[in-house]
This record gives C-alpha cells, sequence and structure tokens, in this order.
C-alpha cells in the first residue's frame, strides 16, 4: 500500500568499507528489490601481472589486498610453483601456514568488530580491535610489516622463525584465546546484538550451494566445505583441525562459525609452533618459468581463493586469473536481502565480510535495458584516463 | 544466559586501567628487528650487476656506473613499496633494510635518494614530464601506452 | 529590579550561560566516559566547544529543494524549547528560576519540542535518509513517551503537587518517613532513565542517527552554524532531562549532608545520572525501531505503570 522508494547504497556510505553501489526499492521499511553494481575498485591487476616478472608478480598480487593479502600471494607462489615443478622444503610450508593462520585471526577479528559497529555495538569494535593488535604485532615480529607481509618467494619463504620469535607467539597466542573465548561468551549472550543477528539474512542450505557461496558464509548455512580440509595445500594434509560449520543459516550463524574459527587457528599454529621441521626455507626457483599452466586454491579468511597462472616459457606469465572470494559470495547475498528490514542492511552485508577490492576484476559494460555488452580495449581506457577534455 | 550488557565486566575492568593507545609522537613506537623501513645501500660492497634493479616490483632503484668499477644507486623513495626483495636479491648484501620510517616529507625531491656522489639523470622523471606535455599538446592516441 | 534579577538569571546563573557551559561539559564527560570503557583516550576537555566554534565558522549549505525558511528556523525552536524548560528546573535552591503548580507537564511537554522538530527537520530535508529519520524519530516518540510521562507523575501522584520545586524539597522527607514509597519511586527512577536514553536517541536507541544504515538521519543535510544549534541543543536536553530527573527523584538541590551548599549536590547529582547515561551508552548495541516499539510497550510501559499503581491503590487507597 505504501509507495516504493529508491534508496541507494554507495559507492560512498558509512556502512560500506570499500565502494560497490546497491539500487534498494523499499515499500517502508521493507526491501522488495535490490540491484547490485560492483567494478568502482577496479585497477587492472590482471594487465599490470602481465608485464612485470613473476617474482614482481609476487608482490602485486600481495597488494589485491589488505586483509587476505597473505592469501593471494601464497596461492599466486603455489601456481607459479607448480609450473616450474618445484617442491618447497616442509619447514618452508608450516611457516607459510603460521603466517596464514595469523592473517585468519587478524582478519575475523577485523570482522568482529566491524559487525559490531555495523549494529551500534560500539564497545565490541573497540575492544576486538584492541585485541586484533595483539595478532598485528605477532604479524609485524615474524615478518616485518603488519599488512603485506612479503613473506612468500618462489620457492620457500624469506624469513626464518628464531627461538624469541616463536616464544612471543605462543604468548600472544594465549592471550588471543582468552579474548575469544570473552568475545564467543558476549556476543553468544548480548541481548541487543541477538536481536540484531538472529534469524537475519537468512540463507537456506540449498540456495547457498546453487548460488556458490563459500567460506563462513557456506559453512554459516551448514556446508561443510573447508579447502584446507578438502584439497589440502602447504601443510594442513599433516595438521589436524575441525572445520567449524553452523547450521543455522542466519548472521549470528556466521558470526558463531567465524569465532569457531578464531579457536581453531589458534590450535593450528600451535601444533606448527611445536612440530615445526629443520631445515630450508626455500629452494632456488629459475627466473625462466617452462610453458604450462596451472590452478591454485587456498581457503582465504573469507572463502575459497582461486588463482589462474599460465606460462607462455619467458620470465612473465602470460595470463594471471583471480576469483576471489567474495565474488562466489556476491551471488547469494541478494536473496539473503529480499524481504528484510532496510535497518539490516549493513549487517546483512557485513555477514559475507565483503572484500571488493579483492573482487574486482575486468567488468564488462552492459548498456541498460538490453544484454549487449561492451569491453573497453586498452588504448580507449587510457585515453579516457589521461584526456583532460571529456572525449 | 541471555542479558543486556553482557560486556559489563570489560567495562568496569577498563575504567581502572591505563588507555592503551600508544601516544605516538610523544612515546617512541617499539620496532621488531625484523622490520623493513627504508633500504640503505653501502657503495662500497656493490659490483654493478643491477639485480636488485631488475627485481625491484616498483622499479624504484636506478644503478649507474660513476667510474671504473665504482656505481651510484638512486631508490626513488616515493615509488618504493619497502618490500626488501632488493636486500634479498642482492648477491653481496649491499642493500639493507633499515629502521628509518619517518620521511615524511613536503618536498617529493628529498625522496630521491641517491647514495654516493654524482646524481645519475633520473630517467623517471623525464619519462613523466614527456607524458605530460605530449597530453597537453596532442590528446591523439600515442603509440606507447604506459611509457615505461 | 526584579526584572533586572529575573533576567540576570535567565541569561547567565542558573540560566543559558551556565546550561551551556554545562551542557558542553556533559558532552566531553559522556565521550570521555565512553571512551575510559572502551580502553582508549578520548578527547580532551575543550573538544566539544572545539567543535561549536569550527561548526561555526564553516559554511552553512541549504540545499536547493528545501524551504529554506522552515530550514533555518527549526534548529532554532529545539534550542528555544529546551532553554526555556531548564528555568523551571531547580538548580542551587528549591524554588527554580520560575516555578508555578503545574510546571511539571509544561517541561514534559517542552521536552517532546526537540523530537518534533527533529522529525519535521528530516521531513524538510527533502532527502531520503533524511525522510527514513524523521520517520524513525516519530515512530520511536511513541515508544519511550508514555513510560516517561508515567515515570515522571508518579512523585507528582505521590505529593500531590505538578510543581517541580515542591517535589524538590519535599520528596526527601516523605520517603524517609514513609520508607515503603522507596519502591515505586525507584522503579520509577529506572523506567526514567531508561526512557530518557530513548529521548535522547542515544545507544540502543539512536535508531535515528544510526550511522551505519541511514548517514546521519534528520541531521543529513545540515551543515555550519545550523548543525551546531541542534547539537548544542541535544546536549543541552541531556542536561535538562538529567537536572529534571534528579529534582524529581533524587531530591534535587537538598543536600545528602547539611552544610553542602545546593549547587554542589546538584552537580554530584547530575553527574551521577551522566555517568549512568554513559554506562548504558557504551554496554549495549542498537536495536531495531520494530523492536523498540515492542520493548517500550511490552516491558517499559508495564513497569511505569506497576510503580503508579503502587502508589495509587497504597497511598490513595489508605493502606499505608
Amino acid at each position: 500500500m505504501s509507495e516504493r522508494m529508491i534508496l541507494p547504497i554507495g559507492p560512498q556510505h558509512p556502512l560500506l568499507k570499500e565502494p560497490i553501489h546497491f539500487k534498494f526499492t523499499i515499500e517502508g521499511e521493507l526491501i522488495v528489490e535490490a540491484e547490485i553494481r560492483m567494478g568502482y575498485n577496479h585497477r587492472g591487476i590482471e594487465k599490470a601481472a602481465e608485464e612485470r616478472t613473476y617474482l614482481q608478480d609476487l608482490y602485486l598480487t600481495e597488494r589485491i589486498c589488505g586483509i587476505c593479502s597473505h592469501v593471494h600471494a601464497t596461492n599466486f607462489a603455489q601456481a607459479t610453483e607448480e609450473i616450474m615443478g618445484l617442491q618447497i622444503p616442509p619447514r618452508a610450508a608450516y611457516l607459510r601456514v603460521v603466517v596464514g593462520e595469523l592473517e585468519r585471526i587478524h582478519s575475523h577479528l577485523l570482522w568482529l568488530g566491524v559487525a559490531g559497529h555495523e549494529v551500534g555495538y560500539d564497545t565490541l569494535f573497540m575492544v576486538s580491535w584492541r585485541d586484533r593488535e595483539i595478532a598485528q604485532d605477532l604479524l609485524e615480529i615474524i615478518t616485518g610489516n603488519r599488512v603485506n607481509y612479503g613473506m612468500n618467494t618462489l620457492g620457500g619463504v624469506r624469513k626464518d622463525l628464531d627461538a624469541e620469535q616463536i616464544d612471543q607467539t605462543r604468548k600472544g597466542l594465549q592471550e588471543l584465546a582468552e579474548r575469544t573465548l570473552y568475545y564467543g561468551n558476549v556476543v553468544s549472550n548480548e541481548t541487543t546484538f541477538i536481536a540484531r543477528v538472529a534469524n537475519v539474512g537468512v540463507l537456506p542450505k540449498e540456495v547457498a550451494y546453487s548460488s556458490g557461496a563459500v567460506g563462513p558464509t557456506a559453512r554459516g548455512s551448514g556446508l561443510d566445505y573447508d579447502v584446507r580440509k578438502h584439497l589440502p595445500y602447504a601443510a594442513y594434509g599433516e595438521i589436524p583441525f575441525e572445520v567449524v560449520t553452523s547450521p543455522r543459516g542466519d548472521v549470528l550463524g556466521r558470526a558463531l562459525v567465524r569465532v569457531g574459527e578464531l579457536l581453531e587457528s589458534v590450535k593450528i599454529i600451535r601444533y606448527c609452533l611445536d612440530h615445526l621441521p629443520d631445515g630450508p626455507i626455500a629452494v632456488k626457483a629459475p627466473r625462466k618459468v617452462p610453458v604450462g599452466e596451472a590452478v591454485s586454491r587456498y581457503e582465504a579468511p573469507r572463502g575459497e581463493c582461486i588463482h589462474y597462472v599460465r606460462s607462455n616459457g619467458s620470465d612473465k606469465p602470460s595470463r594471471v586469473k583471480v576469483r576471489a572470494p567474495t565474488m562466489g559470495n556476491l551471488a547469494s547475498i541478494r536473496h539473503c536481502l529480499l524481504n528484510q528490514q532496510v535497518a539490516d542492511i549493513p549487517i546483512i552485508l557485513a555477514a559475507i565480510d565483503p572484500c571488493f577490492s579483492c573482487t574486482d576484476r575486468t567488468v564488462m559494460l552492459v548498456k541498460e535495458g538490453t544484454r549487449e555488452a561492451e569491453v573497453m580495449g586498452w588504448e580507449e581506457l587510457r585515453l579516457r584516463s589521461i584526456a583532460r577534455r571529456p572525449i | 544466559m541471555r542479558r543486556p550488557g553482557a560486556i559489563w565486566r570489560e567495562l568496569v575492568k577498563n575504567l581502572g586501567r591505563k588507555p592503551v593507545t600508544v601516544t605516538y609522537p610523544k612515546e617512541p613506537m617499539l620496532l621488531p628487528k625484523n622490520f623493513r623501513g627504508r633500504p640503505v645501500y653501502d657503495p662500497k660492497g656493490c659490483i654493478g650487476c643491477k639485480i636488485c634493479e631488475r627485481d625491484c616490483p616498483a622499479r624504484a632503484i636506478t644503478i649507474t656506473k660513476v667510474a671504473e668499477k665504482t656505481w651510484a644507486c638512486t631508490f626513488a623513495l616515493d615509488r618504493c613499496v619497502y618490500c626488501g626483495q632488493c636486500a634479498d636479491s642482492c648477491p653481496k648484501k649491499t642493500i639493507l633494510m633499515s629502521h628509518i620510517y619517518e620521511m615524511a616529507t613536503f618536498d617529493r625531491q628529498t625522496l630521491i635518494d641517491t647514495v654516493a656522489g654524482v646524481p645519475p639523470p633520473l630517467v623517471l622523471e623525464e619519462n613523466e614530464a614527456k607524458t605530460a606535455t605530449e597530453v597537453r599538446q596532442e590528446p591523439a592516441v600515442s603509440s606507447n601506452p604506459g611509457g615505461l | 529590579m526584579i526584572i533586572l534579577w529575573g533576567f540576570l538569571q535567565a541569561l547567565i546563573f542558573p540560566g543559558f550561560l551556565f546550561l551551556s557551559v554545562y551542557a558542553l561539559f556533559a558532552e566531553w564527560l559522556d565521550r570521555k566516559l565512553f571512551a575510559q570503557m572502551q580502553n582508549r583516550i578520548g578527547p580532551p576537555l575543550i573538544q566539544p566547544l572545539a567543535d561549536t566554534i569550527k561548526l561555526f565558522s564553516k559554511e552553512t549549505i541549504i540545499p536547493k529543494a528545501v524551504q529554506a525558511g522552515l530550514f533555518t528556523l527549526l534548529p532554532y525552536f529545539s534550542f528555544a524549547a529546551v532553554v526555556t524548560s531548564f528555568l523551571f528546573v531547580p538548580v542551587y535552591a528549591t524554588p527554580a528560576i520560575s516555578s508555578f503548580p503545574g510546571d511539571l507537564v509544561i517541561v514534559a511537554y517542552l521536552l517532546t519540542i526537540p523530537t518534533l522538530v527533529l522529525s519535521l527537520a528530516g521531513w524538510s530535508s527533502d532527502s531520503t535518509y533524511s525522510i527514513l529519520g524523521g520517520i524513525r524519530a516519530l515512530t520511536q516518540l511513541f515508544a519511550y513517551e508514555v513510560p516517561f510521562f508515567l515515570a515522571l507523575f508518579t512523585p507528582a501522584l505521590l505529593l500531590g503537587t505538578w510543581n517541580i520545586s515542591e517535589i524538590a524539597a519535599r520528596l526527601p522527607g516523605y520517603l524517609l518517613a514513609n520508607p515503603f514509597y522507596f519502591i515505586p519511586v525507584l522503579i520509577s527512577f529506572l523506567v526514567g532513565i531508561v526512557a530518557l536514553q530513548g529521548k535522547l536517541e542515544r545507544k540502543p536507541f539512536d535508531i535515528p542517527d544510526a550511522e551505519t544504515e541511514i548517514v546521519a538521519g534528520p541531521f543529513t543535510e545540515y551543515s555550519g552554524r545550523l548543525l551546531a544549534i541542534f547539537r548544542l541543543s541535544i546536549d543541552m536536553e541531556m542536561v535538562c532531562g538529567a537536572s529534571l530527573l534528579a529534582a524529581l527523584f533524587l531530591g534535587g538541590p537538598q543536600p545528602f549532608i547539611s552544610w553542602m551548599p545546593g549547587i554542589i549536590s546538584y552537580l554530584l547529582k547530575t553527574l551521577a545520572i551522566i555517568f549512568i547515561l554513559a554506562y548504558i551508552k557504551a554496554a549495549v548495541g542498537r536495536i531495531r525501531i520494530d523492536q523498540m516499539i515492542r520493548f517500550g510497550w511490552q516491558i517499559l510501559a508495564p513497569l511505569s505503570l506497576v510503580g503508579m499503581l503502587m502508589v495509587v491503590l497504597f497511598q490513595k487507597g489508605g493502606l499505608i
């Protein structure tokens, strides 16, 4: 009965950490229709990767995202090592796992804070980010930087762990475990938080499967799929851990999955530190890569990340393709948003832990109302970006 | 047990604690030994192999010969991403990552850091100047996209 | 002479100037406590004053699509309503600057005006976010207003007078003589604090100003001078509300210890109430508008009715 309004969200909006455009059609406080436009963060990384050597590309792919930078670097390194036919030493595999799990811890604590902020629970935001600093300090001690760690090289890792760093890591992990248990307790018991996340943005298991949801979004709907368990890479084949799922399907389920994964990550790192094998940390990698192609997968904090690398025998790759986890989750968001309230938009969006920097790759421009798509070539793109008058 | 204000223990504890914020300019930050600040170069050890120049992901290093068996190195610190690949690639370990990170400045020129004597012609500056003039004169398409 | 004295009281102490200074101090205290409870530093003491001066020095942008007259006048309405309501609240001694039977009802209505102004400002700003914010402010009004009024009227009913200064003067003595009535007064006090949190639109009820959902709600299009006046009037509303609760439930400027001057006792009581408000703000998240209405009508209103019923049955019914 009430008239329909169009509510535009983004590309600039306080609830979004990265630009994306939604066009909601709302009736009062109910969402009736949702349209998504993405591509605002496209930086031409796949093209830039073709003009740099494999070693330089390692650092380029690391900067696809700030929160999951080790994911992309490791994934690219794994794909390239597979084309080269290299086997990395076991110590390097364990060190990659340690840094990867520390990154998962910092990413999930970041998500917890952001989810708190989106529902107005600012105290959870501030204190969970305070404790995230422990993970950041550990990463700085081990790798030298808080983001964009630069830990990987083709053939292994660049930095080793000595006894003092292992000791500091253990102490930091102890504190992280205690704080995570406390936050899990708060999240399960705080009335205002549960009122905002329970039964909100429900994604049934079948829809999650058919729309290609990955990571905690899918595991929060009951899908038992984790790349670390089902297609192990690095050292995950030897490390015992549990895959955390929740049958709930709403935002609270995804929150509980992430808190559970935090505790599992602490266990994984402790196992790695206890069983760290001796040996070298890298093998020498050739500069020219033989002809071939490889696909590599990695369980990022947000889900399954896929890298494809094709080489034509020179020292620069001929094609690099990145499929970030948020691309898989974006299709499921539309189902979560329909028939929900406007007030729930922020938390439903935050529940898939969107990282649009990872996601935006080549975009095809579709004329409105038709299905004709147009791809802008390199010359036209350069012309548009440097011309002082509109062309 | 579900209740509002479940985080009360944290709130009460924090009322008595010192804030966890590090008041940075007044208090110094403690840096771990692995910290990657700006790269520094020792001209005595350099053999002019230019592996660092090839491997730099940001193309921020330029090595030029100034005399027989003596080289000079220019870091474009505004392009550098502080990854440390140059330090790893150098066979003689003449480039090291220091702990210097407070480099904010108003003048971009101070970030073009030249070590050892005669500053070489800044290849990067020339290229960027050429592309800018080209644009202002003719908006036609040039055959060399990117100019790198 | 009386008129000059009245002017001085209304403009300087305890009127407009005192209220402004105290409002800025109260905003600082609220932000500092909020920060301290989250283990961070928080703003320095002159931050609210600096914010106000900065806003006054910025350009006031009035969107083309709005009616400029209504848009510019609305903050001043809210400001005037709050300052006027402060004249009836006792600050340093029991009769306030202006005191007459029935001023409780006047103050209760005057404190409703800022919310109405807010929703009108949202409607007149003509942007999607502001309209949504204005609608939410009005909807929220229906949730907390009835419990708030009922809670305010309970001590009035108890003492049989509608004069705030008289309630402040007589309540401590009455309660000490008949200690049973601590219970309904306590219940009404708690309901009053929660409802005041809703009236001030702070967490968990800051739904019209939900930053992550509708940018700034009704304030989205306001800038410069007008935004400064709006913010100042909200801070003053917090001081007014706290002073009203202190006067009605805690005895206002009546001292705990006989030699304490009235102003000190008043400051202590209002600061305690502001501390409680800041604690509630830090402890919870924001709830949705439909949950707020459910909360207001299913929990707050019955509680306030319980308090009032106890007074009616036991006092008027002659049981105690």
